[in-house]
């Protein structure tokens, strides 16, 4: 994270006979030639420090790349453009606080162009947490690259030392003086960039002026008025409706196929190519019937396909050496393959010491949905010269790759566009709907909408993996543990290591897996800390000792364990932990953990009733630190929203599946958490200037979960160690 | 299968022509570009679909054409009067009641009926009323916060 300190900025210029900067495609020229005067400031990253990717395994000797460009207009208008994803992270607002932090421009003068592939620089895809710690220092840079630029020029126009202006507002003046000059007219009839010095300063959090603020979300007044086109809201002239005829089952294949019913059905055209089988017509249930009408064959499901009661036992005997990837199972296609490999995380060293107990228990959480409220949708316009979709996803770069290798056609032909899109929660990646769109569109020449249902959603889409996790302790009567053994089969690495102990082993092993999974917001750090933070608390309650007390005990000075301290501390304080005892049914848990360099301790209160075995979490206390704030109010609404998500994982949303199909795939048969579950929550951010800023759009969800288990055991003497913790209620 | 002719949304009565098997939320959003209504599950579940039939909230997914005959359909795009946002939607904004926004059109819709109805809802009554509308982003707090804001708002006009 510290490479931006050699990042090179090289000049970029206007024109196709201007040395060109790595990777500037003829598609990107033209965009450039196209653009008005003004004045471009292209921000270059050494490839092997690319922000994410680099270049390798995408053909060019490139020695650098673009990570970001930034436009100033003759009228003053800042445009930016980055591949990133809006998802409801609020990245639009955040990223734009960036650049009006260094330009000193009001965030309303500011338009941000985000993931169009024919528009903005190469990204990777959104996902990791990695837009606040990587893109936004780097939109800082090219903004106060592009105040330099902006200096220079107005210290041409007053005849003065650079060092004798100021900056303010989209103006530039002397300073003390009245006269000013604003970028807009400095930018007049201009067509160029200029060469910066790489260590241009970019400003300290602790002179923050519009990041570290409470922003508004920046196109908020769209969304609440219904203007703000999703995906699936593009229309175009023409637009036809797309359905797709899906196997009945995982892992079956086309046997024999009649469509001429649905082919004499008036505005139909079916589409059949290979596998894919599907119908185009007018309106959508036009094209349903269709569908309907097509009478198809298939294959049976694989013998052996596991139920959501045999999976934790398929998993355990499932274990795939060397990383298995793929595994036999399906994972999500395209998506990051972040959790492959086998990872160990330390090797036992001498025992801290002698156990005056041991515990060993096994914990499981079991597939979950994403859910996202707007499902995969698309709408693709083929041309002979150009494909164009809309899709919301998390890897427009991706998805453009997978669309030209699953059409044929090379990557320069397809253009993809993600509007700001209905939530993704880690689990947009893949290129289905997309390419499904592009399909039909192809053969009915006309541009074509898919918008999965939500059955095929729960269906069709991925999953977050399930997993076991097996626990075996050793902890000392005066509360040190001294040993630590932690096996993860299928979830994932994510936070795998315990901080409480440095001598121990921790192990992911990848398994097959039946259900096509992909990563999840927080990706495994919920499991692995669900299991964790439940076993921590089972050990303080087997000490007799409090949990709180037993975790601080087993934490180091460190400045990691300081700031996880710190949250802890803090998150006790402001619930009052201790002050009240279980009583009547109403009980107290925390939990806590680090990952993606951000720290969050969470205090529950719940009251749980054995006799209708009905839970309420009532009250919940979060204390959270990611570095520097860059948006209060947005980061507490991202806490309070991943915890809550967080809370219909923990309580229970659960996959259910056999015989190659999901059993539950309808909102009626799968709960996500409602206004009835939601509790009071009070959120403290622990704002660290000193620190740069984490992205928190994941960890926030990861501590939910065991302080709700352990709130439970407080409650009741109930331990619950699988999540779901109580999908058919709470059980004596 | 009978075909429906005209709708009457938004104060005005529009010429349509369209099957009246198909769902109401089909119609407002693929006919008359009414794209405010979101589908989000098809079954009535979540609520992103809401609209008004004659004042009440309603799944426009699970609601055909032809069962709304000549019932006044009240939308997301009507609220909004000369460039003016109304109480529901400021209170949205200014307690940022959303992340994703795609269930926004739901809640400020089911809002809107509820304070039609009961100008000054306690927070049970808010939560029951709404309990129907997902918001999967889970900022059901700040939803509550701005219903309630934008009942004090209504009060005092």
């Amino acid at each position: 994270m510290n490479s931006y300190d050699t990042l090179i900025l090289e000049p970029g210029r206007y024109g196709v006979d201007a040395p060109a900067p790595a990777r500037l495609d003829f598609t990107r020229r033209d965009f450039f030639k196209s653009l008005g005067c003004g004045v471009m400031v292209l921000f270059l990253v050494p490839s092997a420090l690319a922000q994410e990717g680099g270049s390798a395994g995408r053909g060019g000797a490139a020695t650098s790349e673009i990570a970001a460009w930034i436009h100033i207009g003759e009228d003053g208008t800042v445009t930016v453009y980055t591949g990133k994803t809006e998802v409801g992270q609020n990245i639009r607002t955040s990223l734009t606080q960036a650049v009006a932090e260094e330009l000193q421009v009001p965030v309303s003068s500011i338009k941000m162009v985000m993931a169009d592939t024919d528009l903005v620089p190469y990204d990777m895809g959104t996902f990791g947490s990695m837009t606040t710690p990587q893109m936004a220092p780097i939109l800082h840079r090219a903004a106060a690259a592009a105040r330099g630029v902006l200096l220079d020029m107005a210290a041409d126009y007053f005849k003065a030392d650079k060092t004798t202006l100021t900056v303010a507002d989209g103006k530039i003046s002397k300073t003390g003086g009245t006269e000013s000059v604003t970028f807009g007219q400095l930018t007049k009839g201009q067509k160029f960039t200029k060469t910066m010095d790489n260590s241009t300063p970019i400003t300290p959090a602790k002179d923050w002026k519009i990041a570290g603020t409470s922003v508004p979300k920046v196109d908020g007044r769209e969304f609440v008025t219904g203007k703000h086109k999703y995906s699936s809201d593009m229309k175009l002239p023409g637009l036809l409706q797309g359905k797709v005829l899906w196997p009945p089952t995982f892992g079956a294949t086309l046997v024999s196929v009649d469509t001429k019913a649905a082919e004499a059905m008036a505005g139909v055209k079916v589409v059949h190519d290979g596998n894919f089988i599907g119908a185009v017509a007018p309106d959508v249930l036009t094209a349903e019937y269709a569908v309907n009408a097509i009478t198809a064959e298939w294959s049976p499901p694989p013998a052996d396909f596991p139920t959501d009661k045999t999976i934790f036992e398929y998993l355990k005997n499932n274990v795939v050496q060397g990383g298995g990837r793929g595994g036999g199972g399906r994972r999500g296609g395209g998506a990051p393959f972040v959790e492959e490999e086998i990872q160990q995380e330390a090797v036992p060293a001498a025992p801290a010491g002698a156990a005056d107990h041991t515990l060993k228990q096994t914990y499981t959480v079991a597939y979950i949905a994403h859910t996202p409220l707007e499902p995969r949708a698309a709408v693709a316009d083929w041309q002979p010269e150009k494909l164009t979709v809309w899709t919301g996803t998390q890897r427009p770069f991706g998805v453009r790759s997978d669309l030209a290798r699953d059409l044929g056609i090379p990557e320069e032909r397809v253009r993809v566009i993600v509007p700001d899109t209905g939530s993704g929660y880690g689990g947009k990646h893949s290129n289905e709907a997309t390419t499904q769109a592009a399909r039909f569109s192809r053969a009915a020449g006309k541009p074509v909408k898919v918008v999965w249902t939500r059955e095929e959603e729960f269906t069709h889409a991925f999953f977050r993996p399930a997993g076991v996790i097996e626990v075996t302790s050793g902890v000392s009567n005066d509360g040190k543990l001294t040993s630590w053994e932690f096996t993860n089969y299928n979830s994932g690495n994510a936070g795998l290591g315990s901080p409480y102990i440095a001598s121990q082993t921790s192990v992911y092993r990848a398994t097959r897996t039946p259900l096509a999974q992909t990563s999840y917001r927080a990706l495994a750090a919920t499991a692995n800390n669900f299991a964790r933070e439940v076993h921590m608390d089972e050990l303080a309650r087997l000490l007799k000792m409090d949990p709180l007390e037993f975790r601080l005990k087993n934490l180091t000075d460190s400045a990691r364990d300081a700031r996880l301290r710190a949250v802890f501390e803090t998150a006790a304080k402001t619930f009052g932990w201790g002050a009240a005892k279980a009583a009547g049914g109403r009980g107290f848990g925390i939990a806590g953990a680090t990952e993606k360099n951000s720290f969050i301790a969470t205090c529950a209160e719940v009251l749980a009733d054995t006799s209708s075995g009905t839970v309420k979490v009532v009250r919940v206390v979060i204390a959270y630190d990611c570095g520097a704030v860059v948006n209060p109010n947005h980061l507490k609404n991202q806490v309070e929203g991943a915890m809550m998500m967080g809370l219909g994982g923990a309580l229970f949303e659960a996959i259910e599946f056999g015989k190659g199909t999901i059993s539950n795939p309808h909102l009626a048969d799968y709960r996500v958490p409602h206004f009835t579950d939601s509790p009071k929550v009070e959120i403290i951010l622990i704002d660290r200037k000193d620190i740069p800023s984490a992205g928190a759009g994941e960890t926030p969800i990861i501590a939910i979960a065991p302080a709700v288990s352990n709130a439970i055991f407080d409650a009741t003497a109930i331990r619950l160690r699988h999540m779901p913790l109580i999908p058919d209620g709470l059980k004596a | 299968m009978p075909k429906v002719k005209e709708l009457f949304v938004n104060g005005k009565t529009v010429p349509v022509d369209v099957d009246g098997e198909r769902t109401l939320l089909s119609v407002l959003r693929d006919d008359l570009d009414l794209t405010g209504a979101k589908y989000g599950c098809g079954e009535g579940q979540c609520g992103a679909c809401t609209v008004l039939l004659d004042g009440n909230p309603i799944r426009s997914c699970r609601t055909t054409a032809a069962e709304v005959g000549k019932r006044k359909i009240t939308t997301i795009e009507s609220l909004e009067k000369d460039g003016r946002l109304h109480p529901v939607q400021e209170s949205f904004l200014k307690f940022d009641a959303m992340q994703c926004a795609y269930c926004t059109n739901g809640m400020i819709m089911s809002a809107y009926a509820l304070l039609q109805k009961s100008p000054d809802p306690s927070e049970a009554e808010i939560i029951r009323f709404m309990n129907g509308n997902v918001c999967r982003c889970g900022v059901y707090q700040r939803i509550i916060a701005a219903v309630k804001d934008a009942a004090k708002t209504l009060q005092n006009k």
